[in-house]
């Protein structure tokens, strides 16, 4: 057995030295743990205000023809309960943990970025109050957590509800992208030595995995919002059917994202269910290859299913048979996991823990509503169902049942390291018997009433035979629920006063966050453990059983990885999934003719070929530029970048006087959906090409107060990378619009 | 009255037979799969217990061949499911190029019914002869909302900017209770309708009446309401044939005596309620588009009883 090795990579702790203090430390910090912390008490604050949500609806539902809420509030709170249960609570709850555990969990002492990952933290509750001013503002947005046009549409919503939605969705959105840049670069560059990417404890693989479905998941969001935004606030008719505007698009481009988004939801779960389960059965995962592949499965069949939530709208039977058989696909990989946990049991030694009672009702409750889930698959099936409480029941079967839950049971389990207390047992065990009961009784039911009809979003309905019965039973079973999480909290509050000390390994587990106190220290680890294994505790406390080496030797190159190239990519991935869905948009209202401005009539090919020449030029120039950094040549350096800069904005103004050119002649925004979707398409990539002058700008501050020396050039190659995107996705956009004027 | 609990498991419809039949094929098969994996879950959680005292078990880190057997055997469960799917859909088949026999407009929160053969136009209660299978066209005056009937037949989006066709059949004589089902706003949940389907005899004779104009008032009491009625904004949103022709903004009034509810299923249709919606519709159905026009107890009961008398 080999001497311990320390992390291979320095990370300066910015907060040694002169270190705030108090609660003033925390608003300052950029440490992961206390971000990670922050992360889970502000969701969970917002959980309290979802379930409140929850509970009024309840209350209102309790008895036919009721008047507890009126409808107008009943609609509101709908849509609030979703989008905060969301973006407010679930996300952010599976964040703050990726953000605690992943450092710890791969042997690094912080994330590869602690102030960006600081700045994402801060974006969700600023979003979250820009979202609930709107109820200070004329009211919460009422259209549902879907928004679907034109009902969101200025005509039919016509508070400024659905722009605040806009807004802090558009925030949160930062927020959440950013934190996946962040644990891909920290997963990708950070790992200690040893520590392949087969070794990974599969929490830290799925969160990878689900890091990539967010940067693409988002962007969809953003340019389906971003084009909301503007039909409401510059009157354009992306939306509206009414102006030849299409309100299918709306379901295409949101579906693109909320699928996705309900995996993003569901595969961090799946990690702490693969922590947990193996722990408490004393054994370790059952096929952890086809576990970690079937994530894989998953992240990339989560984007050929969108179209499941559309079976009703009326797209034609071919399309909708091949969204059936791609979603049907899409149950075999989460089959395999749910298959997995269960055979790792078998065989076991296990210990019914409060975390393992929710780990084990998570694998029922998924199960559940995976199979539901698989009945919508059925179209025939979903077109009797779908929009019904069938259907509230289905999601609410995965997202708490499944999801939540396996939150509680995370919490069980990593609440001593993160405390150095255990939660009291006694409490835990009242706590999940009082969440099963108060679950189940509140959703199962919900099966039947959307199997008599009951559709969802109403805030009443008539007294038909057992509807009433059936409310009242779902009320009572949630307020069981909202029992049960008042039960957890005191759980919480007492524990941390008066837990058992939980030392740093009360579980005995495997993976090298039990190997940090508990809480850990600053940096986490003075020494790592060798790891040759996906359980290097293990291998340490049985020398005599270790774990079979894990993949041969390890090489330097896995490592070599470098955090801002990795990172930079990742952006860029994001930024080019927000143009693809702006240029699908462009083509779909451009490929036939309209009345008003056409490309033909409005646009000077000639001129913009002659800037976009300009523009390449800039790549060369940067590209160059680079080649004299490399070789120690800073001021041939920072001629180059000048002259980049100039290309650049040559560029902007060549695009500025075009747009002064269409205004004058009368083409504005809203003019007809070519305007549209010229504006949007070119304003955005110009704000990219305006963002990049202002960054080369600073790279070239930077140079002249003596930066990039030594080498240390890889931000300034960063920023050229994303030159270059630019003017990538300009040779793009440039062919859709322009190309054909040419030719 | 519906005979069973669940209106999807009582079709009425080949359409909605079929749809059921597959649905409970499909939902055994779940039955089969929840219980092996509760099986598998339970018996482990009993038979692998902690013993208090015990080691740790050996290390088993899988089998190819058992996951192998648990990826194929789903995957194949999944294409009969496919193939199942992919013959259910055919009893909903768009139709060939063929002319609606019946128009449903949806507004917000009513449904409007045309009768493309013969200019009947109605709201919320559309009637059909039993064992006819018909083609509907779907169109929407304003939002996304969703015609559902779920013993008849599937459930369709209404879209603003599209056409969508189904097939509506009834097999037997009955009254089948529909609702949107697509969230379009404030009164969503009062956009209920029934489809009505009527022998031949009594359908034929139902369509007869409708295509009469409205019936002529024959008390004071409702030649005043018929007054009020033209004079106070009333004519302008909604039709009475042979009185006033308002396009359709609002429900077409002329036979709505014979209607079984008001408001899109809000209130069932008698005279009391009637006075009731009359003096303000906001109290029974918020948000909806009739404004309250502040009649007296007077005139309220006036249109009330010219309204009663459009059979």
């Amino acid at each position: 057995m080999s001497a311990f090795a320390s992390p291979s990579v320095e990370i300066e702790t910015p907060e040694a030295g002169s270190a705030p203090r108090g609660l003033f430390a925390w608003v300052a910090t950029v440490d992961h743990k206390r971000i990670g912390i922050l992360y889970l008490l502000t969701a969970l604050v917002f959980f309290i205000v979802g379930g409140v949500e929850a509970l009024l609806m309840r209350i209102q539902l309790a008895r036919p023809n009721n008047t507890f809420l009126s409808p107008g509030a009943f609609n509101q709170i709908f849509t609030m309960h979703g989008t905060t249960m969301i973006f407010l609570v679930v996300m952010p709850t599976l964040f703050g943990l990726a953000n605690y555990l992943v450092p710890l969990m791969i042997g690094a002492r912080d994330m590869a970025f602690p102030r960006l990952n600081a700045m994402s933290y801060w974006l969700l509750p600023f979003g979250g109050l820009l979202l609930h001013f709107s109820l200070l503002a004329g009211g919460a947005p009422a259209v549902g957590w879907f928004s679907y046009a034109p009902l969101s549409e200025t005509q039919y919503a016509s508070t400024h509800g659905v722009d605040y939605w806009v807004l802090a969705l558009l925030i949160l959105g930062v927020g959440s992208v950013a934190t996946s840049i962040n644990l891909i670069a920290t997963i990708l560059t950070l790992r200690a030595p040893g520590l392949t990417i087969r070794r990974l404890p599969l929490f830290v693989w799925m969160i990878f995995v689900n890091s990539f479905l967010v940067i693409l998941a988002i962007p969809a969001l953003n340019a389906a919002i971003v084009m909301l935004f503007i039909d409401r606030n510059l009157s354009t008719y992306f939306f509206s059917p009414t102006h030849g505007g299409s309100a299918l698009l709306w379901q295409h481009f949101f579906w693109a994202f909320g699928h996705p988004e309900v995996y993003i939801m569901a595969l961090p779960a799946f990690g702490i269910i693969s922590e947990v389960v193996p722990v408490f059965a004393r054994r370790p995962i059952f096929g952890y290859e086809f576990v970690a592949a079937s994530t894989v499965a998953i992240a990339l069949l989560s984007f050929g299913v969108w179209a499941h939530h559309m079976f009703a709208v009326g797209m034609g039977h071919p399309i909708d048979l091949f969204f059936a058989a791609s979603s049907m696909l899409i149950a075999v990989p989460t089959g395999v996991k749910v298959f997995a946990w269960s055979a790792t049991m078998w065989g076991g030694s296990i210990r019914l823990t409060t975390a393992m009672l929710f780990a084990v009702a998570f694998l029922i409750q998924f199960t559940i509503g995976g199979l539901s889930g698989v009945t919508f698959a059925v179209v025939p099936i979903d077109w009797q169902v779908t929009d019904t409480y069938y259907l509230v029941a289905h999601f609410h079967y995965v997202l708490f049942g499944g999801t939540f839950f396996a939150v509680f049971a995370g919490l069980y389990y990593w609440f001593p390291k993160m405390t150095g207390r255990m939660l009291s047992e006694r409490l835990g065990k009242l706590n999940f018997w009082m969440a099963l009961i108060g679950f189940n009784t509140a959703f199962f039911v919900q099966h039947f009433l959307g199997l008599m009809g009951m559709t969802r979003r109403i805030y009443t309905y008539p007294d038909l035979p057992g509807w009433g019965l059936l409310n009242l039973i779902s009320t009572i079973g949630a307020f069981l629920l909202g029992a049960a999480v008042l039960v957890l909290l005191w759980n919480i509050v007492v524990s941390l006063r008066h837990g058992q000390p939980a030392g740093d390994n009360p579980w005995q587990a495997w993976t090298l966050e039990w190997a940090a106190t508990s809480p850990p220290p600053a940096q986490n680890f003075d020494r790592v453990p060798p790891i040759r294994s996906r359980r290097p505790l293990w291998d340490l406390a049985h020398p005599e059983r270790p774990d079979p080496e894990v993949g041969g030797p390890t090489s330097r190159d896995e490592f070599a990885l470098e955090k801002n190239r990795v990172s930079m990519v990742t952006f860029l991935i994001s930024e080019g999934a927000f143009f693809v869905m702006l240029i699908l948009a462009y083509l779909y209202y451009n490929n036939h003719t309209m009345d008003g401005p056409t490309p033909a009539s409005t646009l000077n090919a000639k001129k913009t070929g002659v800037f976009t020449l300009c523009l390449l030029a800039s790549s060369l120039t940067i590209w160059l530029a680079e080649r004299k950094l490399e070789a120690r040549k800073p001021a041939a350096f920072r001629w180059l970048l000048a002259l980049t800069i100039l290309l650049g904005a040559v560029f902007i103004l060549g695009q500025g006087q075009e747009y002064l050119h269409v205004f004058h002649a009368g083409v504005m925004v809203n003019s007809n959906l070519f305007a549209t979707t010229f504006f949007t398409l070119t304003g955005f990539h110009g704000l990219h090409v305006c963002v990049g002058l202002v960054a080369l700008l600073i790279v070239m501050g930077l140079s002249l107060a003596g930066d990039f020396k030594q080498g240390r050039i890889e931000a300034a190659k960063s920023i050229g990378l994303y030159w270059h995107f630019v003017d990538a996705v300009w040779l793009v956009v440039f062919s859709v619009i322009y190309l054909r004027l040419l030719l | 009255m519906q005979a069973n609990f669940s209106p999807i498991f009582d079709p009425a419809s080949s359409q909605a037979a079929a749809i059921s039949g597959l649905f409970m094929v499909v939902l055994l098969i779940c039955a089969i799969i929840l219980a092996i994996v509760v099986g598998m879950v339970g018996v482990g959680l009993i038979r692998f217990r902690q013993r208090p005292g015990s080691a740790e078990p050996p290390s088993y880190f899988g089998n190819r061949k058992l996951e192998i057997i648990w990826t194929a055997g789903p995957t194949l469960i999944i294409i009969c499911l496919f193939v199942l799917t992919a013959r259910g859909m055919r009893q909903s088949d768009p139709p060939a190029n063929q002319e609606p026999d019946l128009i449903v407009i949806s507004h917000q929160w009513w449904w409007e019914a045309r009768y493309p053969q013969t200019g009947v136009a109605t709201a919320n209660e559309i009637h059909v002869p039993a064992g006819s299978k018909w083609l509907v066209r779907l169109q929407s005056a304003d939002v996304i909302h969703d015609f559902w009937v779920p013993r008849l037949a599937r459930k369709m989006d209404v879209v603003p900017g599209n056409t969508n066709y189904i097939w509506l059949e009834a097999r037997v004589p009955g009254q089948y209770a529909g609702a949107c089902a697509e969230y379009c706003g404030a009164q969503h949940a009062w956009m209920r309708f029934s489809v009505i389907a009527d022998s031949p005899e009594t359908y034929a004779a139902w369509l007869r009446e409708q295509q009469n104009p409205a019936a002529l008032p024959a008390t004071d009491s409702a030649r005043q309401g018929l007054k009020i009625f033209q004079t106070m904004t009333c004519a302008n949103c909604h039709s009475i044939r042979g009185v006033s022709v308002a396009g359709s903004a609002a429900p077409d009034l002329t036979h709505l005596a014979v209607r079984r509810y008001l408001g899109a299923g809000v209130l069932s249709n008698t005279e009391t309620n009637l006075f009731r919606w009359l003096k303000n519709p906001q109290a029974s159905k918020p948000g909806c588009l009739m404004p309250d026009l502040k009649l007296t107890d007077a005139q309220a009961s006036a249109v009330a009883s010219y309204l009663e008398t459009l059979q």
